[in-house]
């Protein structure tokens, strides 16, 4: 199909493709492709290529038109071989016999079924590797290599290799209790909706036929609904019982309470009834209840699940080594066994272990997830170290000044802690209903037993009063919700954000990481010399090459000029080296003047934003170099003054280039050179003067405001201390979906309240007619059924497909065609 | 009629029972556990697979 190959390439050279495979930005157009369904389509890495040509191959093509949801791309991970350790091994690998070894590891980046059917498909395939076993639905793989021909590093190489990423974990603690709690919510389920389904099927006689059944008959089917609702009490109330146990043990009455009381009191008078062969027998409305109440609670923790399945991450095995030094001699221990005082190497690319000081060396450290300062901090002799922070270019001998929980980044941890528990807890508005229904309901009951004289009314308000609709309404519509979100690449793991969501009015939004990248990219380059700017960039390459720089990283991925020897870095100032026979200096303006004489003009220079380039005949460039805006970043503030949000932007980075961002993108209020503790204390002043605050952002540093805040959204690529504390984590690092939040939100409330309108106007009916003796189980049962029903396909429209297109803005770079290309 | 109630009803609540007696065995065997993975066997190429991989059948049992 010619006229379509040529559409799509087109398309694909004009604005930004998503790859057809995972729906990623493509960022290297034509650079993978293959043809799919009719016309060549683009992918964004070879993994997605090789998954789609192996379906294509294999004749599975339809899977694109049936697919649920799109698979992931590449990026740069920290060195596999740390995992190689024997030491390390003791804490997450078994031995196995022989020389069989046995691991648990979580795969990454995964989006789709399709990501793990390839996994597999290319473990299999690794020489060494055993046994490879994917749990599709939690991510795990189970692995076994021989340790003779494969190490632990290769497999995890190989994963990286097609674009995902795995690392080991420690299966015993969660796994476990996550495999029980999903087999124990399934059981109850199950053994309720059967015992459901056949008591409902026993009922029918008694209800169709009136009195003409034989009472011998209607007896037997009494018996009968008894022996199978006996199973639904015993197996499938557990939770609830506990629940309403709890409830009325701290004296504050919720949902579980009424919901108790109803099946109690109904099986109660059935079973009497049974017995007696008099009365009347709710066996079939008690075990529906149960069945519709366990239905919307497994689902919830279905979408739950499938919600922070991608912070999965957060449990990882992390190495914490440091090199300490014993006499002249390192020796490797663990990094919470340090005490001030002690030596230790931090070699570059290193997590520093430990709050100290330099005491030997020059270097720098990024400490960007603990400040927020998007620029590498120049340590000599004498400068202090923070834990956490990454040493970038030499090694570094310090001291040990506070190790363990004394550290920086473990009294950050307990700030969140704090923050956590100060939250205000958001009660759900069905337990504030729930909680005055049951004494009405009780008094009604009551009220009605003493005036009639006849407990049978008594039992039948308890049981028609029950709440069932009422507990289904909020769960269904937050799932479906958060189903719907979770499509768009927004995991909700706190379902209680979106009802706050609507009532914020401010949202705080963090620069590094969350309205910029975080990573530098070279914005241009002014020529100085005799080169043109692909040479000088090609030097600029060849002479980063080495370099652990956040800034190196701005020159990109491609040709680098001649062999590079004489290498040195100069901590602070730049680097020099030998390329091609040319002595060549990149850094600072005084750095490179040293080399190749005073510059021409006055430079002015600034090391935050640029870099020289020049060799000993002159100079050659200037590169401008910053932590280029997210594409989407204007019409994310432009969707949260659409929304009536004030917006606020506190950051951690300069003054000066906060003020320029706030500028550029129409925010009136900022605040620069904030440290966790200022973020903290701007959220809680804003909310000391009744605003509800929302907070958006991604570093370690951001943690404790994003658990302060009412509302918190983190960035997928963030810090994972993070993500950890906030409500809302957007997977795709996608800003426009913070818009499709916020509609997702007020669409999400206006179908609750609706459905509380509805359960509590069922309720408010169904309460007097009960109490008036006009209802029996026949009327209860269809009027519970019915109004549990209607709660539900009201919840459903929030996923309905219909209203997808209309909500649904499509990923569209088509407003910001030649930028987004070099930003995602 | 009214006698073959006296013997169908029994064996209607024996035989649900006897469902959850299999869907438990089922359920502890590991058959729910995940639900996606056997949609993507058809992908999988039909050379004779080695028995450790995920389709062994005694695979659960001991977990």
């Amino acid at each position: 199909m010619p006229a379509a190959e040529g559409l799509d390439a087109e398309a694909a050279s004009e604005a930004v493709a998503s790859c057809f495979h995972c729906g990623a930005a493509v960022i290297e157009s034509r650079r993978w492709r293959s043809p799919v369904l009719g016309a060549l389509r683009e992918f964004c890495c070879a993994g997605c290529e090789a998954v789609a040509r192996t379906i294509v191959a294999g004749g599975f093509e339809k899977y694109y038109e049936t697919r649920s949801a799109s698979g992931p791309q590449p990026q740069a991970l920290a060195p596999a071989a740390i995992y190689d350790d024997p030491a390390a091994q003791q804490q997450f690998a078994r031995q196995l016999d022989g020389h069989r070894r046995a691991a648990t590891l979580i795969l990454d980046r995964i989006r789709c079924a399709a990501c793990l059917w390839l996994n597999e498909q290319w473990l299999r395939k690794l020489p060494g590797l055993v046994r490879v076993d994917i749990n599709y639905a939690t991510h795990r793989a189970q692995v076994e290599w021989d340790e003779r021909q494969t190490r632990l590093s290769r497999i995890l190489e190989a994963v990286r290799a097609i674009g995902y990423d795995a690392y080991p974990f420690d299966p015993q603690r969660q796994a476990d209790l996550e495999r029980a709690a999903r087999r124990a919510a399934l059981w109850r389920l199950f053994v309720a909706g059967f015992g459901a389904m056949q008591v409902m099927m026993y009922a029918v006689p008694a209800y169709l036929d009136g009195g003409a059944l034989p009472p011998e008959s209607a007896q037997i089917l009494r018996w009968a609904s008894l022996v199978l609702t006996l199973p639904v009490i015993i197996f499938s109330c557990g939770p609830f019982f506990g629940a309403a146990w709890r409830e009325l043990r701290l004296g504050r009455l919720g949902l579980d309470t009424p919901i108790s009381l109803g099946i109690l009191a109904g099986f109660a008078a059935s079973v009497w009834a049974t017995v007696t062969g008099s009365g009347e027998v709710y066996f079939d409305s008690i075990s529906m209840l149960v069945f519709l109440l366990l239905g919307a609670r497994y689902a919830e923790l279905l979408a739950r699940g499938r919600a922070t399945r991608g912070l999965d991450r957060l449990s990882r095995w992390m190495p914490s080594f440091a090199q300490r030094l014993a006499g002249e001699r390192a020796e490797q221990v663990a990094a919470h066994a340090l005490h001030p005082g002690d030596r230790v190497i931090v070699a570059p690319g290193e997590r520093v272990p430990a709050d100290g000081v330099v005491e030997r060396g020059h270097s720098s450290a990024d400490e960007s997830l603990l400040t927020g300062e998007s620029l590498p901090v120049a340590k000599a002799p004498g400068a202090p170290l923070t834990g956490g922070s990454v040493n970038l270019e030499q090694p570094l001998v310090m001291r040990v000044t506070r190790a363990g929980g004394e550290t920086t980044a473990a009294s950050i941890g307990r700030l969140v802690e704090r923050a956590a528990a100060a939250r205000p807890a958001i009660v759900a508005g069905a337990d504030r209903i729930a909680h005055w229904l049951t004494y009405v309901v009780v008094g009604v009951a009551l009220a009605a037993l003493a005036w009639s004289q006849d407990p049978w009314i008594a039992v039948a308000v308890l049981v028609v009063t029950c709440p069932c609709a009422l507990a289904l309404a909020a769960p269904i519509a937050l799932t479906a919700a958060a189903t719907r979100l979770l499509e768009r690449g927004v995991a909700l793991t706190r379902s209680g954000a979106l009802e706050t969501l609507t009532r914020a009015t401010d949202i705080v939004l963090d620069k590094t990481g969350t309205l910029t990248s975080g990573r530098m990219a070279l914005a241009r380059t002014e020529l100085r010399g005799a080169l043109d700017e692909g040479q000088c960039v090609a030097l600029a390459r060849a002479l980063e090459a080495s370099s652990r720089h956040p800034m190196a990283r701005a020159f990109g991925p491609g040709a680098q000029a001649g062999p590079v020897t004489e290498l040195t870095h100069f901590p602070g100032h730049g680097i020099e080296a030998r390329v091609a026979g040319r002595r060549v200096r990149i850094g600072r303006a005084a750095f490179c003047a040293a080399l190749s004489g005073p510059a021409p003009a006055e430079e002015r220079d600034d090391p935050r934003s640029c870099a020289y380039l020049a060799d000993e005949s002159g100079w050659l460039a200037r590169f401008v170099i910053e932590d280029p805006l997210r594409a989407d970043a204007a019409r994310l503030v432009d969707d949260l003054h659409a929304a009536g949000l004030r917006v606020h932007l506190v950051s951690g980075d300069e003054p000066r280039l906060v003020a320029a961002l706030a500028g550029a993108l129409g925010i009136e209020r900022f605040t620069g050179a904030a440290t966790p503790q200022d973020k903290f204390a701007y959220v809680e002043e804003l909310q000391a003067e009744g605003r509800v605050v929302a907070m958006l952002g991604d570093g370690l540093n951001d943690a404790p405001v994003l658990a302060r805040a009412d509302v918190s959204m983190a960035m997928g690529g963030g810090a994972e201390v993070a993500q950890l504390q906030s409500d809302l984590v957007l997977l795709g690092e996608r800003l426009d979906s913070v818009g499709d939040v916020l509609a997702q939100a007020k669409r999400a409330m206006r179908v609750i309240r609706q459905n509380f309108a509805w359960a509590i106007g069922y309720n408010v009916l169904a309460l007097p007619l009960a109490a008036l003796g006009w209802v029996g189980p026949w009327e209860a049962a269809v009027g519970m059924a019915a109004s549990s029903f209607i709660v539900v396909l009201n919840a459903l429209r929030i996923a309905a497909p219909g209203t997808r297109s209309a909500a649904w803005k499509p990923a569209s770079t088509s407003s910001f065609p030649s930028r987004s290309r070099s930003y995602s | 009629m009214e006698a073959s109630l006296y013997l169908l009803i029994p064996v209607s609540v024996a035989l649900v029972f006897l469902m959850g007696w299999v869907f438990w065995r089922a359920l502890h065997g590991g058959q729910f556990d995940d639900l996606e993975r056997p949609g993507y066997s058809i992908l999988d190429e039909d050379e004779k697979r080695p028995p450790e991989t995920g389709s062994d059948p005694n695979r659960g049992k001991g977990e």
